[in-house]
């Protein structure tokens, strides 16, 4: 705490500003501007015994994979093995809602190979037509009896699976305990106190289920309401609080290790990773209730290169390599065989395994809040007021 | 019958050069344009994109969207103006005091920066304006509470940093072209050095500010990244408000019809300015005639 306003030192500095390059930069974009991708490949030719070790024939996964997926969301140990298995380049993209995604996918052309849906988003993308049932057979890691069903029901439509699960986690939010006095459990004080003594301080994510969801939490409402009376309270707190807000912004990681911000609506595996770093760190689920959800690896239709995607979730499913990516993000598996693998302290954490009756209290998103135009303009009313 | 045949040849050499270009804009600007226009007037289909259909709808609705056209109408303005402040002593020493063996140098470590990526020099902006930057150097001489990431303030810092050298470039282009005879004669009139500059220099460089000024004005009134990151998603232009129609809302019809008012908007100011522009540059350069 002592040295904790102290200006950052240069190093610091570099460290944030390379923090950003597994956020929100994506790895390929660094390595471009930086000018080390062109050494790193240059080198790599010139030493033969740097080229990669290949697991798969020369050329017969391509070279490049399109991931997208969510900030702060792999170990890039993993994907670097990858690559030096198969010689699949892996550039990253990430985002910050799953709106954004689809809005990517619908407008077409996206060049995506693999990329992360949550579990209510899946019968959309289904419908529209943008995803195909899976070649289970070329996902050998993927072993459906050994989910728990309540998590993955919704990637399976009409007995066809569309999507494997990647982990599972819940929506709450963090607090650093050091800037903020008194005891946290609701949404009721989240938004509060974010209009009263931490005025400035707070963040919420720039996506609509989370942030109008746990505003529709303030009252009671369902996480999931489409109802305009419901929603029309929830946007009348939203623009009141606004003013109020740090900022809205799904990568909340930089600011809160910064302090600039205090507390901020976020997702089990920040809230690991924070307190990883910060044990004052805190994880909150409102006893109101809130979201838990499950996130899938999918291939979109017309995925350029498929049989990278194949290998690629393969890879990812291995428990070996999966109770690794558990350790680095700090999201839940939903796979028996991961979780065997993984740390007693990270299997007893409550961050990722909250108590029985603040789990009862949460709700799946619902398909519908993903297309429903009120909910998609008053997130945009309330980020423009 | 000569004259025509040479007049006939004229039209295809015209057509010929002009062809690719008009073929260009006609197929990259018109077209897209007219494919906006025709959307703006649609409707958002159940899932999201667009759905044939003809209303006013969108137009009536974009009041909602008021906020973000007087952010952007008020901060790019400002933010242009900055920038000539800023830029034009910059360039002024660059054209006139800088020695000639340095210039080069100099206006190269302008363009240096400009090597690494806009999103990456903005998260270092982010870092500087962060609450372990400038407010923590604040602090250590007292200055407590100091908050300047995701304020307009962060974001102004922003575009000036960002747009900097297109305001520089065009104003010592026109200062370096400066005829020193001018000055001497301004000097043997008798007019002081200030003086000088008042009536001479700075007439003179004016339409380099004036074209640096449309470029960053331009550019700003359509800027997204600055005001998304340092002003994290507090402070909302017309171009946030665009991304989050098509890329969020994902409703097409309404994205079209702010993008058809914002072409709407910058061509109106556009005009004023240039106009602005004109009458005063054709009334300072009268005398000298």
């Amino acid at each position: 705490m002592a040295d904790d306003n102290k200006p950052i030192t240069r190093k610091d500095f570099i460290h944030e500003l390379l923090r950003y390059r597994r956020g929100s930069v994506s790895r390929r974009h660094f390595l471009g501007v930086t000018g080390l991708g062109l050494a790193t490949a240059v080198l790599g030719n010139a030493m033969p015994g740097l080229r990669p070790r290949k697991a798969w024939a020369a050329g017969e996964l391509g070279d490049t994979l399109n991931f997208t997926t969510w900030p702060n969301y792999f170990d890039q140990a993993n994907l670097d093995q990858f690559t030096k298995d198969t010689g699949v380049n892996i550039n990253v993209t990430v985002f910050g809602s799953n709106e954004e995604m689809l809005a990517k996918l619908q407008a077409g052309g996206t060049g995506w190979d693999v990329f992360v849906p949550t579990n209510y988003t899946i019968s959309t993308y289904k419908s529209l037509n943008l995803i195909e049932p899976l070649d289970l057979s070329r996902i050998p890691n993927f072993i459906e009896a050994d989910h728990d069903p309540r998590f993955i029901g919704e990637a399976k439509i009409d007995g066809a699976i569309y999507a494997v699960p990647k982990d599972w986690g819940t929506t709450g939010y963090v607090v650093n305990t050091a800037k903020v006095k008194g005891e946290m459990t609701t949404w009721k004080e989240f938004w509060d106190r974010t209009r009263g003594d931490l005025s400035g301080l707070v963040m919420v994510h720039d996506y609509q289920l989370t942030t109008i969801g746990n505003a529709l939490k303030y009252f009671g409402y369902s996480f999931n309401s489409i109802d305009p009376k419901e929603l029309a309270d929830a946007e009348k707190l939203l623009i009141e609080c606004k003013p109020h807000l740090f900022a809205i912004n799904s990568d909340y990681q930089p600011a809160i290790r910064a302090g600039d911000a205090v507390m901020s609506v976020a997702w089990t595996g920040d809230a690991t990773q924070l307190q990883r770093d910060m044990p004052e760190i805190a994880y909150v689920l409102g006893r109101e209730g809130g979201e838990i959800w499950t996130d899938f690896y999918a291939i979109p239709k017309g995925a350029p290169n498929p049989a990278a995607a194949y290998a690629f979730i393969d890879f990812m499913l291995d428990p070996a390599v999966n109770a690794r990516e558990v350790q680095a993000h700090g999201y839940p598996s939903t796979d028996k065989r991961t979780n065997a693998l993984v740390p007693k302290e990270m299997l007893e954490n409550p961050i990722l395994y909250p108590a029985q009756e603040l789990l009862s209290a949460l709700e799946f998103g619902a398909a519908a809040t993903l297309t429903d135009p009120l909910r998609a303009e008053i997130m945009a009313r309330f980020k423009s007021a | 019958m000569a004259a025509a045949a040479v007049e006939r040849g004229g039209k295809g050499v015209t057509a010929l050069l002009v062809g690719p270009a008009a073929t260009f804009f006609l197929l990259l600007l018109v077209l897209p344009l007219a494919v906006v226009v025709l959307y703006s007037f649609g409707e958002r289909a159940p899932a999201g994109g667009y759905a044939p259909a003809f209303t006013f709808e969108n137009y009536l609705n974009l009041a909602s969207r008021g906020q973000a056209f007087l952010n952007t109408l008020m901060m790019a303005p400002v933010g242009t103006l900055l920038c000539a402040v800023v830029a034009y002593p910059m360039a002024y020493y660059l054209a006139v005091k800088a020695s000639p063996r340095w210039r080069t140098l100099l206006l190269v470590l302008i363009i240096v920066p400009f090597w690494t990526s806009q999103l990456l020099r903005i998260y270092a902006w982010l870092l500087i304006l962060g609450s372990k930057g400038v407010p923590a150097y604040l602090e250590m001489i007292g200055i407590e509470g100091v908050r300047l990431v995701n304020t307009r303030f962060a974001v102004l810092v922003g575009m000036v940093y960002g747009y900097l050298p297109l305001m520089i470039f065009p104003i010592y282009v026109s200062l370096e072209r400066l005829d020193k005879r001018l000055l001497e004669a301004s000097a043997d009139l008798g007019a002081n050095p200030a003086r000088t500059f008042w009536q001479v220099t700075l007439p003179v460089s004016l339409p380099g500010v004036a074209t640096g000024s449309l470029l960053v004005f331009i550019l700003l009134m359509g800027e997204f990244i600055i005001p998304a990151l340092l002003g994290g998603g507090k402070v909302f232009f017309i171009g946030n408000a665009l991304v989050d129609l098509f890329l969020q809302s994902r409703n097409w019809p309404f994205g079209a019809a702010v993008a058809v008012s914002m072409v709407l908007v910058m061509l109106a100011s556009i005009v004023a300015y240039m106009r602005f522009v004109l009458s005063r540059g054709g009334m300072r350069q009268q005398p000298l005639v």
